[in-house]
């Protein structure tokens, strides 16, 4: 018998085993199905099995906490700068220490918490909005939780041994150089990078993918959820714009580590490559933060103004046009660098155009609550938190867009005021929000709606009491990132206030840890849908079974639960035995592939594990460039290569 | 659930793999595609960023880099689509003999591609550390010569895989298909590489 013989053979006896595969249907539905749903889609046992997971409601989960810890940790620090800025003249902390303390306060803040703290979400939510039953790729999803991981470790762990970054977060050269920064302090920080910028793109992928395919039948592009789109419009944005920074960091760790000359002026190059490049990541990284957040809002509105949001194609067409006009703004943050004057009428005006369909959101956001009946509990105050805060800062953002106005306020407190109101007020608040919202269908229980209001006031109240005499401060002229002031400037007061204003924000956070962690063990048990919310992850338990989805749900509305009327049309048809997802087409979301989904693995954490002894021993030698590339290679083969080579009658990822 | 199914179709015939868009490690493949084609997009710019500051290009003292082996890469890794193309289409045909039989051309095409590049970076007139225009031309070199290995690397695994039983199966000619449509985009990717180091010093 040839060989194509023996698998035409092969191939006839498999159809045949195909017509025994047990699947979902009319006659395997309810209690038994969800049984055997259980038994296939349950994380393995054990620490092991903890580890292996690529379960993406573990892992949103754990992005999540392990974000808001590094929340935590830069907050303490902020607490640390403020208390050293209450008075004049102090000497609590050192100029270095203090170095250190903005530069971990800015990194933390920027690179370990907002922008995965949005993916966690996103990782952990998007599935089950889209009516899927897993994210694609799932062990990359893990993979990139645990590059984060370890990026986070790596740069506090050394803060911890005292030799944490001190450059700024945005490491300027030539002070993050070889001439000014000896040491290994720049490189820790410039290899945080590399961590956190694969872990997000790796995130971005997971996203981009599972958007487009693996949505509900009958989802279309149109019908889609604001926040699918909003985190569709990031994860692009996340691929356009973070290898800017992953290049000029490899670019300074070259020229620290092996004597490139990228940005040594005496050698013909150019300190202002480094800004070019940082902010062409640094600008569309700011929208990365906020559009997440802008996807919270619309779903926050919506719920609680009971109507549909309005003018969706507005709000869609807004996101979009914010991520393009994103990537034409990064020169305003180099206006003090000296420019020709047509790149400052460029970017002044691309930096107020961006105010356009940011403002065309909010009308749409107020034009829905106008229309509706507002409820305002904890996630809505919110809401109207972040609208408030937001506008400020929005429009405080573009008074700095011109020019003069910049080149006097650039460096000083004013900026410090501004970016704070756009990230706090425009994300924080939001996130606070929706943590409160998904909480019931992370962890079945109601977050306490009385400890949720104080914290509210507290925060907001005590967020502009921090922030807002920082505009006045930044008037007056006090310069951002130096230790101390002298008295008798007329500083004081403004400090004293924004000092204890941190105070009753730290308060306001520590309040809503304290109330999630009271209502984990305490909280009322949720409803399936507490919020009588329109979208599909409400369609299921909460928190959800581990596949999601007994059936898959079919969606021909833009807010399938209002008009479900009682029940929901599924699709049936999946296997049960193997962990099998529906794929669909891009834009109509028809039915298009029955995919094999991925079976819990170590290889995502072993290829994670080698490639941080790659990059960590890179900071030393670059020889590591060589040799801590052969365990990766290794290990990304070894995720890759079938765990039995026998053929299966359908496809199954071991 | 939460509420009563409704039953409004069944996919149990929908088929496991699919070539093209309709495969979801295509959409992964392009998304990598993306973000490695912006490292490029932005090393060149860098690049020309760079040469803006300078009078001269190569700056003065610096000799453009020798052409000979550039070009030979150039030449060997155009010749290598016809090997490339032929898998692809023998992994549309379910051909998994001729798959079996013609990987190990297209890997030995990687190792001469490794070989020649080694003696590019030794033709290129100058050291990273030179000064800022060495340092970029390096840097790009590299960025592409990650490309060829890493492609090498998965083309060698890849073809364990096809040797074994498992290589019949819809999925793994779907990653066949899909390897070779990567290495198209390494190969497209040279040659804008290539105009950029061997003839932008020489315009």
């Amino acid at each position: 018998m040839t060989e194509l013989e023996r698998v035409r053979a092969e191939d006839q006896r498999l159809a045949k085993e195909r017509q025994r595969i047990a699947r979902d249907g009319p006659k395997l539905t309810g209690a038994k199905l969800e049984a055997r749903l259980e038994r296939t889609w349950r994380r393995p046992p054990g620490i092991l099995g903890w580890l292996a997971t690529v379960d993406h409601k573990e892992i949103g989960r754990r992005y999540i906490i392990t974000a808001l810890l590094f929340l935590a940790l830069g907050g303490m620090l902020s607490l640390a700068m403020r208390l050293q800025l209450a008075q004049p003249d102090s000497n609590l902390i050192s100029p270095q220490r203090y170095n250190e303390l903005f530069t971990m306060h800015g990194s933390t803040m920027m690179f370990l918490f907002a922008v995965p703290v949005m993916e966690g979400v996103a990782v952990f939510i998007i599935p089950l909005m889209l009516g899927t039953r897993s994210t694609a790729f799932p062990r990359l999803n893990a993979f990139s939780y645990y590059m984060y991981l370890f990026g986070g470790l790596l740069l506090w762990v050394a803060f911890l041994l005292n030799i944490g970054p001190d450059i700024g977060w945005f490491a300027y050269t030539p002070l993050s150089g070889p001439q000014f920064s000896p040491g290994k302090r720049a490189d820790i920080w410039a290899q945080m990078i590399t961590f956190t910028e694969v872990s997000a793109l790796a995130a971005a992928v997971v996203l981009i993918c599972t958007i487009l395919k693996a949505r509900a039948p009958g989802m279309t592009l149109a019908r889609m959820p604001l926040f699918a789109w909003a985190m569709l419009v990031v994860a692009v944005m996340i691929v356009f714009s973070m290898p800017s920074i992953a290049l000029c960091s490899g670019m300074l760790i070259s020229d620290r580590l092996v004597g490139t000359q990228f940005y040594n002026h005496y050698e013909h190059g150019d300190a202002l490559l480094w800004q070019h490049l940082f902010w062409f990541f640094g600008h569309p990284e700011v929208y990365i933060i906020f559009l997440p957040a802008t996807g919270f809002v619309s779903v926050i509105t919506e719920t609680f103004c009971r109507r549909p949001i309005f003018a969706y194609p507005v709000v869609v067409l807004a996101l979009i046009s914010t991520g393009i006009l994103a990537f034409g703004l990064w020169v305003h943050h180099m206006f003090a660098t000296g420019l020709p004057r047509v790149g400052y009428s460029f970017y002044t005006s691309a930096s107020m155009t961006v105010a356009i369909p940011t403002g065309l959101q909010i009308f749409c956001w107020l034009a829905t609550m106008w229309d509706g009946r507002p409820r305002f509990q904890v996630p809505m105050l919110y809401v109207v938190g972040f609208i408030v805060t937001f506008v400020i800062g929005g429009l405080s953002g573009v008074i700095i867009a011109s020019v003069p106005l910049d080149l006097q306020l650039h460096d000083t407190y004013f900026i410090v005021a501004h970016f704070h109101y756009v990230l706090i007020g425009g994300a924080v608040f939001p996130l606070l929000g929706i943590l409160t919202y998904w909480f019931p269908k992370i962890t079945g229980r109601m977050m306490s709606e009385t400890l949720g209001k104080i914290g509210f006031w507290m925060l907001f109240l005590g967020f502009q009491l921090a922030f807002f005499p920082m505009h006045f401060a930044g008037l007056l002229g006090m310069p951002r990132r130096v230790y101390t002031y002298p008295a008798g400037l007329g500083l004081e007061l403004p400090n004293l206030l924004s000092t204890i204003g941190a105070f009753v924000v730290a308060t306001a956070v520590g309040l809503f840890v304290v109330n999630g962690l009271y209502s984990l063990y305490r909280g009322a048990i949720a409803p399936p849908n507490p919020w009588e919310a329109s979208t599909l992850e409400w369609a299921t338990t909460s928190p959800p079974p581990p596949y999601n989805f007994a059936h898959v749900p079919v969606v021909d509305s833009k807010t399938p639960l209002w008009d479900a009327e009682g029940e929901l049309p599924v699709v049936t048809g999946l296997r049960v035995d193997e962990k099998e997802t529906l794929l669909t087409t891009v834009v109509a979301a028809s039915p298009d592939l029955r995919e094999p989904v991925p079976a819990a693995s170590l290889w995502p954490l072993i290829l994670s594990i080698a490639v941080a002894v790659f990059f960590i021993s890179s900071i030393f030698s670059p020889w590591a460039v060589l040799f801590g590339s052969i365990p990766c290679a290794i290990a990304a083969a070894a995720w890759f290569w079938p765990k039995e080579l026998n053929r299966n009658p359908e496809p199954v990822i071991t | 659930m939460i509420l009563e199914p409704r039953f409004t179709g069944d996919v149990a015939d929908l088929p496991t793999h699919k070539f093209g868009p309709g495969s979801l490690t295509w959409w992964g493949i392009i998304g990598f595609m993306v973000i490695e084609g912006t490292f490029f997009a932005l090393a060149f710019a860098a690049y020309f960023f760079l040469m803006g500051h300078e009078q001269g290009w190569p700056p003065e003292a610096r000799q453009a880099p020798n052409l000979l082996w550039g070009t030979l890469f150039l030449i060997v890794i155009l010749l290598s689509e016809i090997p490339n193309t032929m898998i692809k289409k023998a992994a549309h045909e379910r051909d998994v003999p001729a798959i079996r039989a013609l990987m190990p051309v297209i890997i030995g095409i990687g190792g001469v591609l490794l070989i020649i590049r080694g003696f590019e970076f030794n033709n290129l007139n100058c050291r990273w550390t030179d000064d800022a225009y060495s340092s970029i031309v390096w840097a790009i070199l590299f960025l592409h010569t990650t490309h060829i290995l890493t492609d090498w690397g998965d083309t060698v695994v890849l073809w364990f895989l096809m040797m074994t039983d498992v290589g019949w199966e819809g999925r793994r000619l779907v990653d066949t298909d899909e390897n070779c449509m990567y290495w198209r985009y390494v190969w497209l990717l040279w040659i804008p590489v290539y105009l950029l180091v061997y003839w932008v010093p020489r315009l």
